[in-house]
């Protein structure tokens, strides 16, 4: 008889075993941390992403050639020998698309236009250009190279300050201004509170761009059928599902003729998986101009550079304050950076937090000024914690700032505002109803349990052995399951009247049962990653008696067929509060039914009939009983003996929480339907020698209503925290003043790891929501808000500083921590050019040939010479004297591309010296650039040549290979001059490099 | 070495989680596509196609490798693991594996298999580490959803058990 398996089997039954068993004194699966349904497919490498699925035969793929300017006209395009390229169906370019598509929708009041790639204008780097649809992405991007573009660049706004400038000129003509949307609001009398105040405590602030990276990318199948008209989609886009529309009218058919599905799973999104509806609208057109089903997915630079991020935002907030540090009112003046487009929903991130303005506050007062400006970077667009942190940062740096002015303990300031627990629900002055909570005496538990005592003394002792060392607080409101009205607080009150009122938001579920009496659950979620299937069996096993392994949970969406609406998808965290309930609400209206129905069947009144343990039996008698799967099954087999409207088969809800109404007359607006509390604490400490960050102590208190799965929500409330450390100390896109995207690798965009992200450690209070069925709240972003701005103040307070701004990199702390240092060399003799705008590149050598200076310079000047001696060079063309035009392959880190070079020489002293100006343009990048070469007689006849050069560089290159410019740039050069003294034969000795070689050549 | 031709495919053969696998590849195919879209084999995720994600990574000759920086040409006779190899038997899950569903180690499980494939070379290479030495192994995989806690609670949780003697039959 074999032997039973006693290995890593034997520990994996035994956990199976355990994980289903629900403990002896839970009354319920909700609130119990049971293994993941999804996780053993994820785990074996059984996942389904969109890129795992197999596609149709005869699928074609497509590779996007996207802008390398910030901003420039586009006059001509030649794609002729893309076209004949090997495998490639199609080419397109904006006026392709312009004709099978209309522009996006703008949700902003304005003549102005938004499309998925550019028709004659690029605004940013990284915008989509031409499309290649080919036999594969190899082929495909081939062809890229192969298409010619005339830029005509022009001047580029990255400061959304300088945006405000009415001289500068408008991005979209339409518009007249880069100002898109400029509102003013009051409530209260905050002029009042400002005369009445002892004081008056302002910050300023720059919030810089982020993103939450997924691992995974943009990825998409489309299809088109011409015989129907419609469009057939699927892709890892996340919601929210209001998008549907824009897209469906953006491609002009009918809702029903844009079929958009989901893959099974997504390798994350925190909110990032938004921004590819307009991909979906350009590869839809992309697949019916090719006649064949197309497939894109997104490479990382591509991601980073073009996907979606944050939006920037310079804030300026003022609080009337009284001398105990209570706070009377705010003033805020907002000024959001939407990028190049202001592509739907945004200017939402302006306006998710509209009703939460006073955090967790009771402040009465307040004043807001609202400026959309757009910019030369990329359109902005939904990502964790959605304009959470922008307000916070400035809130909670303001309230530790009161503290510091005031000269009171920072707690003390916060304790003292708190919305005081006898007010629930609370309307907040600008229309938020804060739904429940008791936030004084979260705080206080927070302050015992998380051992604030023993950090004040552990900070005392750092001080004290001369270390930097600080702590911070913060208090927040995480707001979740967001209005779908909020957005229209943008239009005025008559626009909004014209326009008819927005608001609510359905969740949907739907309950299924089989012949065979098992359940089914469906929902309008879309996951990427949360769990949602595991915590949805939990929630219909307990309405239903039975065990989360009996619910099978399939959680993608196929808007052809399922049941959804406009605020379905996953973001505003609003799975646990509005998904999960409406996933309870239609369990129980099937579980009516089913009480009906066993009623009938043993004999007792409905009212007696109760669901445990996988049967249905009669209260008090236990042995009248009958299997759940029978009554499950019934209306299947034997509707006849139903009445009509009892058959129990398959239920769909769709809920919507009253409380979230339309914004009112005088602009009040209730953004969100729960509003979990969140108290975090910690201490960092400062390298004195580095200016790092270490996070010492990190305390985060949550009160995020009732807990579904208690793993989970650490998972997120973790998840979140290691997003926030990045957004706090390493992660920005960061763009050159002339809109060169710098930031387009991981290597660039620094994503902490397991060195960066410390444990902290997780409080909870549980204070259920009214509002929804089950009690929970959303708990996904509370601390992309709370930890950048308690990071902050816990740097401000190390250093004893008033203004700081993200990300707190060692560089810009070295600046507090150590004296300041030297201007950096800058290279001599170069003529004086424009101020550097992109990356910047500059240095000087010589190298020794052996021909005179005379026959040196008659090989500078000779087109036939320089295409010798030029790296990669494949031909100079003399256009006059003085200029010349080469077309060159250059190859800088991992990207190698060909360029186009014009090269001016002027100031010419011959045989003496020359200066040389230039440009190289070419797929992959851009460069400017000044040098200037001096000839010398030197011993037996040779010749020593000395340059300095200054040049910038955009595009591609300047956004993957920065690090290796400079280097490159040497290389380039000393192959320059190797060629040269080669051609005028005699070695070159190039400068340090030269010399090295020598002193290694030496070594035996 | 031998010379390939660009312009031309050619056959690559290799072991493939311990059973001998042969496709034809152009040079430049990158090892990513070649185990995903060539052999099927989707498990092994791409996340960035630069080398800092880990996404990618597969065991090459017993050793942890980015399969994006890897050429399919250049496995010609090696022997590749990849996630699919890792259980005991279909259905069933590594120590491992199974400590990180214990652990909630996964969230979207995209960037998992990068993790476990070095993970499962680490901790036979080295069975007691300690959380130090584990954090910084683990520096070279970029998660963005568990923020690491679970995964590295996960691998502790695992080595421990890999060092537990078998229980007696």
């Amino acid at each position: 008889m074999p032997q039973a398996p006693k290995n890593a089997a034997g520990i994996n039954e035994k956990h199976i075993g355990k994980r289903q068993r629900m403990t002896a004194t839970a009354a319920s699966w909700i609130g119990q941390s049971i293994e993941r349904v999804e996780d053993a497919a994820l785990l074996s490498g059984r996942g389904r992403f969109i890129d795992d699925l197999g596609v149709r035969p005869g699928t074609l793929h497509a590779a996007i050639l996207r802008s390398q300017h910030a901003h420039a006209a586009i006059r001509a395009i030649r794609a002729d020998t893309a076209r004949q390229a090997p495998g490639v169906a199609v080419v397109l370019t904006g006026r392709d698309v312009a004709s099978l598509s209309a522009s996006l929708a703008v949700g902003v009041k304005a003549p102005i236009e938004c499309w998925p790639i550019a028709l004659d204008r690029v605004r940013y780097v990284g915008e989509p250009v031409a499309v290649v649809v080919a036999a594969d992405r190899y082929l495909a991007e081939d062809a890229l190279d192969l298409i010619e573009i005339d830029y005509d660049p022009l001047p580029a706004i990255v400061d959304p300050l300088a945006a405000l400038d009415p001289a500068q000129p408008p991005l979209h003509d339409g518009l007249g201004s880069n100002i898109a949307n400029d509102r003013s609001f009051c409530y209260g009398d905050p002029e009042r509170a400002f005369s009445e105040a002892a004081r008056r405590v302002s910050v300023s602030i720059h919030y810089p761009r982020n993103s939450c990276t997924p691992i995974e990318t943009y990825g998409l199948i489309a299809e088109y059928d011409p015989g129907e008209q419609a469009y057939d989609v699927l892709a890892n886009f996340m919601g929210p599902f209001s998008l549907h529309s824009v897209m469906a009218r953006a491609l002009k058919v009918p809702g029903n003729r844009l079929r958009l599905r989901t893959p099974p799973d997504s390798g994350g999104s925190f909110g990032i998986k938004q921004g590819l509806f307009p991909y979906i609208v350009l590869i839809a057109v992309a697949a019916r101009a090719a006649g064949k089903p197309v497939k894109w997915i997104e490479d990382r630079l591509e991601h980073l550079a073009a996907s979606v991020s944050a939006t920037n935002r310079a804030t300026k907030l003022d609080a009337a304050v009284d001398a105990d540090g209570r706070v009377r009112a705010l003033a805020w003046d907002q000024i959001e950076d939407v990028g190049a487009h202001i592509r739907a929903p945004e200017p939402a991130t302006l306006y998710r937090m509209h009703g939460v303005l006073t955090g967790a506050y009771d402040i009465r007062h307040v004043s807001v000024r609202n400026r959309v400006v757009l910019t030369n970077k990329t359109p902005t667009g939904l990502n964790r914690g959605f304009g959470g942190p922008q307000v916070y940062y400035a809130l909670e740096r303001l309230m530790q700032r009161i503290a510091v002015e005031l000269k009171l303990d920072p707690i003390d300031v916060i304790r003292r505002n708190l919305v005081p627990a006898d007010a629930f629900p609370y309307r907040t002055a600008t229309g938020g109803l804060l739904d429940s909570g008791n936030y004084a005496h979260t705080v206080d538990i927070a302050l015992a349990d998380g051992g604030y005592a023993d950090l004040r003394k552990r900070c005392e002792r750092a001080r004290a052995e001369g270390r930097i060392y600080g702590i911070g607080s913060v208090a927040v409101v995480e707001p979740s399951v967001s209005n779908m009205g909020y957005i229209t607080t943008v239009l005025t009150p008559q626009e909004r009247r014209r326009a008819g009122p927005k608001n609510g938001a359905h969740a949907t579920a739907t309950v299924a049962l089989d012949p065979l009496g098992s359940v089914s659950v469906h929902v309008a979620s879309v996951p990427q990653g949360q769990g949602h299937r595991t915590v949805l069996a939990q929630i219909v096993a307990d309405a239903l008696g039975l065990t989360p392994a009996d619910i099978r949970v399939v959680a993608e969406l196929d808007t052809g067929r399922d049941a959804w609406s406009i605020a379905s998808g996953n973001y505003s965290s609003r799975f646990a509060g509005a998904v999960g309930g409406a996933a309870h609400l239609a369990a129980m209206k099937l579980k009516a039914k089913l009480q009906r129905i066993a009623a009938a069947q043993l004999n007792v009144p409905v009212g007696e009939i109760e669901f445990a343990g996988g049967r249905v039996h009669a209260r008090g008698n236990p042995d009248n009983a009958v299997s759940f799967t029978r009554v499950a099954a019934a209306s299947h087999w034997s509707p006849g003996t139903q009445a009509d409207g009892d058959h129990a088969l398959r239920e769909t809800v769709f809920w919507t929480p009253p409380e979230l109404t339309a914004p009112t007359e005088d602009d009040g607006i209730n953004s969100s339907l729960c509003y979990g509390f969140i108290f975090d604490f910690c201490g960092v400490e400062i390298d004195r020698v580095t200016g790092a960050v270490r996070i010492d102590k990190y305390v985060t208190m949550h009160d995020c209503g009732r807990v579904l799965h208690p793993a989970m929500v650490a998972g997120q409330i973790t998840g979140g925290f290691a997003h926030a450390v990045g957004a706090a100390l390493y992660e920005e896109y960061a763009y050159a003043s002339d809109g060169s995207f710098l930031t387009g690798t991981f290597a660039d965009y620094l994503v902490p790891t397991t060195m960066e992200v410390p444990a902290l450690t997780i409080l909870h209070v549980e204070t259920p929501s009214p509002f929804t069925p089950l009690g929970a709240k959303g708990v996904g972003e509370g601390n992309c808000m709370s930890t950048p701005v308690c990071l902050a103040n816990a740097v401000a307070d190390a250093l004893g500083i008033a203004e700081i701004n993200l990300p707190m990199t060692p560089a810009k702390l070295a600046a507090h921590v150590h004296p300041a240092e030297g201007a950096p060399r800058r290279a001599q003799n170069v003529p004086a050019t424009k101020p550097f705008a992109g990356r910047r590149l500059h240095g000087s050598g010589s190298a020794d040939v052996k021909a005179a200076p005379e026959a040196v310079w008659r090989m500078l000047l000779d087109p036939g010479t320089l295409a010798a001696i030029i790296p990669g060079c494949h031909g100079v063309e003399k256009l006059s004297d003085t200029h010349f035009r080469a077309a060159v392959t250059l190859g800088v880190g991992p990207v190698s591309g060909r360029y186009s070079a014009e090269i001016i020489l002027s100031q010419l002293v011959p045989p003496k010296s020359v200066t040389l100006t230039g440009s190289v343009t070419g797929a992959l990048g851009d460069g400017r650039g000044a040098g200037r070469i001096a000839l010398a007689a030197s011993e037996q006849g040779g010749t020593r040549i000395s340059y300095d050069y200054d040049a910038e560089i955009g595009g591609k290159v300047a956004s993957v290979a920065g690090r290796l410019l400079d280097g490159a740039t040497r290389l380039v050069i000393r192959q320059f001059f190797e060629a040269l003294a080669r051609h005028a034969g005699g070695a070159a000795r190039t400068g340090l490099f030269a010399r090295l070689r020598a002193i290694f050549r030496r070594r035996p | 070495m031998p010379r390939l031709s660009a312009e031309a495919r050619h056959r690559v053969a290799f072991q493939l989680n311990g059973r001998p696998v042969a496709a034809e590849a152009e040079p430049r195919m990158l090892l990513t596509d070649f185990l995903r879209h060539t052999l099927g084999m989707t498990g092994t995720h791409v996340g960035c196609e630069h080398g800092v994600c880990g996404a990618c990574t597969v065991q090459i000759d017993g050793v942890p490798a980015r399969a994006c920086l890897t050429l399919a040409v250049q496995i010609e006779g090696a022997q590749v693991r990849t996630v699919e190899g890792l259980g005991p038997e279909p259905g069933r899950l590594s120590v491992l594996q199974e400590a990180f569903r214990r652990h909630h180690a996964l969230q979207c499980g995209f960037c998992t298999a990068g993790i476990l494939m070095s993970l499962d070379y680490y901790l036979r290479a080295n069975p007691d580490p300690g959380e130090a030495a584990l954090r910084e192994f683990l520096g070279g995989h970029l998660c963005r959803c568990t923020g690491y806690v679970p995964i590295l609670a996960a691998a502790l949780d695992a080595a421990r058990r890999l060092r537990e003697p078998p229980p007696h039959a």
